[in-house]
């Protein structure tokens, strides 16, 4: 698959999510938009889309740089912990800093979600068993231990409305003004190019990269900030989005293998289409109601993740 | 030329190496011999920096391995080990263009394409170069890994038990070609080797260890003796000469 052909599907996406919603807009009155029609593109349609966009791409990314930084393929930030800890870590601002700015609830899931992240790789990197399944399952259950403890505080301070909310992504709740914090993600994105073969390398091993000169922890000390900023900017914003960083980096690895050079592309643009295709179905579906993106996301995700085991499987016999 | 002076490094079990001190000539193909256990591979990790030392210095080609720049000791030694066995799905040429990397980081000019171009050839990997390596056979794979270490054109080289997983056909031409990179291009070879007819056919010189200590040092030639041997491995391993060759027949 070329690139250009999932950015001309990105472009023809994004021009259909412009124009699906309730309130009636077609694309010919573009030129010719009433004031309440422009007020629904500036203040709801458009951020929605950028939104999706970000997210779509940043949530592959991140995905694809922790699979490298764990050298296992079936881990992701919503399956190991990361966006876990940062929704713990949200939690945490609230009780102890409550009304506190959004600026503060994305500092300390932040820090909550690098110190996650990097427990549960101290941990993967102890484990026994090699089985890059297994050592995934151990990070699911890392991640469902944190996922406890935080509906445990939630209960006790009457805050799982809250946290519900947020574990289930949806990008209905998008308007201008509330989403802005995601262009922090934007940076993160272009650190990851640049870091691209840096990763590559990491991903073959320590031994590996202390031959070639790279500083390997240093390496993995970026990977994990550029991980834990950018799923904390979207768990705060849209909400948690599963399957995502799982999935498309694996599909991507098929068609296009592991050099990030020029998987990293592919891995943003197939992100955001996904993402994109998905918002629109769920738009669709019940129209005028809406499916919440994490229901269509997972309901598609677990699919193609299923496909991608019997596939491993299949090869492996 | 590679200076290893009283150098130990403790494991929490007994696989570490104790006191070694060692000279290894420039130019020529050295192996580290001796049972399991005795701290060939810790030795060959410790010098390559991949593992740090608890006491003692190593100085290759004038630089001290422990104080010296990862990035510029990447221009001047390689290691591979043995268990570079990747689940990452690279091309052959994207694995080779990686050799590059201390001298590049990442932007390939017209210089590193040449290299790259070059170790290619000389492995004679021009037909498998857009093949990703999990679709390769064992010796294909071990032949791109030496076209990567080529490319990063180091002056030395150093290999963990490169015959693993090789057939004989493929041991013989690894060997052969490490022959060839000293014999034409003057790289300094440093091995681990289990088979010690492999080692006294390929060396210039073997360092035998025991026990995390340099137990013999010396030329193949003399090192292939069975009472040399008879104190490494403590068993009798009678020498035949076989085609002006020294063999080692130690199967019973």
């Amino acid at each position: 698959m070329k690139l250009r052909y999932l950015v001309v599907l990105l472009v023809i996406l994004s021009f259909i999510s412009l124009f699906v919603g309730v309130s009636d807009i077609r694309p010919w009155d573009l030129f010719r938009l009433t004031e309440d029609q422009a007020d629904v593109m500036m203040i709801s349609r458009i951020p929605r889309l950028v939104s999706i966009l970000i997210a779509g791409a940043g949530m592959s990314i991140i995905g694809l740089i922790m699979q490298q930084l764990t050298r296992n393929k079936f881990v992701s930030p919503t399956t190991a912990g990361t966006t876990d800890s940062a929704s713990f870590g949200v939690l945490i601002s609230m009780v102890v800093f409550p009304g506190s700015a959004p600026l503060v609830k994305i500092i300390v899931a932040f820090v909550f979600a690098m110190a996650g992240t990097l427990l549960m790789m101290r941990i993967m990197e102890r484990l026994r068993y090699r089985d890059p399944v297994l050592v995934a399952l151990v990070g699911l259950m890392f991640g469902s231990i944190v996922g406890s403890a935080t509906t445990f505080l939630a209960l006790k301070y009457d805050l799982i409305q809250s946290v519900s909310s947020w574990m289930n992504g949806s990008f209905s709740t998008i308007l201008k003004g509330r989403y802005e914090m995601l262009y922090v993600s934007i940076p993160m994105i272009v650190l990851a190019y640049l870091f691209a073969d840096r990763f590559t390398i990491a991903g073959m091993g320590e031994s590996f990269s202390v031959n070639l000169g790279l500083n390997y922890r240093q390496v993995m000390r970026i990977g994990i900030v550029i991980v834990a900023l950018v799923s904390s900017v979207i768990l705060l914003t849209v909400g948690s989005l599963p399957f995502l960083g799982l999935i498309i980096p694996n599909l991507v690895s098929l068609y296009k293998g592991d050099n990030l050079r020029s998987s990293l592309g592919h891995t943003a643009a197939l992100g955001a289409v996904f993402v994109l295709a998905c918002d629109i179905m769920g738009r669709i579906v019940i129209y005028p109601f809406e499916v919440p993106i994490g229901l269509v996301v997972g309901v598609l995700g677990s699919g193609i993740f299923l496909f991608l085991l019997l596939r491993r499987r299949a090869a492996h016999e | 030329m590679i200076e290893v002076s009283r150098l130990s490094k403790r494991y929490n079990g007994n696989h570490g190496i104790r006191d070694v001190s060692l000279t290894i000539g420039k130019g020529a193909i050295t192996s580290f011999i001796g049972p399991n256990g005795a701290g060939k591979s810790t030795l060959l990790s410790v010098i390559s920096r991949l593992l740090p030392m608890d006491e003692g210095t190593v100085r290759i080609g004038g630089m001290d391995v422990s104080k010296s720049d990862s990035r510029e000791l990447a221009k001047v030694v390689s290691i591979l080990k043995q268990s570079n066995h990747l689940n990452v799905k690279l091309t052959v040429g994207e694995l080779v263009e990686f050799g590059r990397f201390p001298h590049s980081a990442g932007r390939l000019n017209a210089e590193d394409r040449r290299q790259v171009d070059e170790a290619i050839r000389y492995m004679e990997l021009e037909e498998l170069r857009g093949k990703h390596l999990d679709n390769l056979s064992g010796g294909q794979r071990q032949r791109a890994f030496i076209a990567m270490v080529l490319a990063q054109d180091t002056e030395y080289i150093l290999l963990d038990e490169p015959l693993n997983n090789l057939d004989l056909k493929h041991s013989v031409q690894m060997m052969k070609v490490l022959r060839r990179l000293t014999d034409e291009l003057g790289k300094t070879i440093v091995l681990v080797l289990h088979d010690i007819n492999f080692a006294a056919a390929y060396s210039d010189s073997i360092v035998a260890l025991k026990d995390g200590r340099v137990a013999r040092h010396g030329a193949a030639d003399e090192m292939i003796d069975p009472a040399v041997l008879q104190g490494i491995y403590d068993i009798d391993i009678p020498v035949h000469e076989l085609g002006g060759r020294k063999v080692c027949v130690y199967f019973r």
